[in-house]
């Protein structure tokens, strides 16, 4: 019976990679920061703290997790992950109190948008630091 | 915490603006490439956001 040789690439040990995506995460461009990519990293968090600073002025609402039916309870846990995703940001409105209904209205609409997108921005900039922080990219 | 009131231009404007930022930044190898890539994908942003806002205002009558 043949056999396939299967090469797998080393693996990175947590330790190397865990802090940086951790501090990105919490802090926006802080993981780049930790890399020393110094201009990475203030683009990173120019663009997601200033796209979280103008869904809160826009009164955009934060999504909890409430469950419902299929659909809803995806948008419900998808936005909170995403709204998680900012870290400290997140962290600090909502023990501050920010608590904004999700009333109709484009400005509101567009203000949660951003507070979500804001998220998942984020969530890219993790990737990136994970993979320079392996090797994976310079 | 000051209110901001943005027309849907300038929302999808400033959207498209910091979206192509971040994924400019975290997309290609080096800053040629981040540059040409961001400012593609704002180019379609933009290109989405007209084109979308004419078939509406078409599709209306």
């Amino acid at each position: 019976m043949a056999t396939k040789a299967v090469t797998k690439a080393p693996s990175v040990p947590a330790s190397v990679w865990a802090l940086p995506v951790f501090v990105a995460w919490m802090i926006p461009g802080g993981g780049h920061l930790m890399l020393k990519q110094r201009g990475r990293a203030i683009l990173i968090a120019v663009s997601v703290t200033m796209m979280f600073l103008i869904g809160l002025m826009m009164r955009g609402a934060m999504f909890h997790l409430d469950k419902g039916d299929l659909l809803t309870t995806v948008i419900n846990y998808g936005g909170f992950v995403s709204n998680l995703a900012t870290g400290a940001l997140y962290l600090l409105t909502t023990m501050l109190g920010y608590s904004q209904l999700d009333v109709a209205g484009h400005v509101h609409d567009y203000g949660t948008k951003f507070l979500v997108t804001a998220g998942l921005l984020n969530i890219l900039a993790m990737v990136d630091v994970y993979e320079i922080a392996t090797g994976k990219k310079d | 915490m000051p209110k901001m009131n943005l027309s849907h231009f300038e929302a999808a404007f400033l959207f498209a603006l910091f979206s192509s930022v971040v994924l400019g930044v975290v997309t290609k190898k080096n800053d040629k490439d981040r540059l040409r890539y961001g400012a593609t994908c704002f180019g379609y942003f933009l290109l989405a956001l007209f084109g979308i806002g004419w078939a509406m205002k078409l599709g209306h009558g």
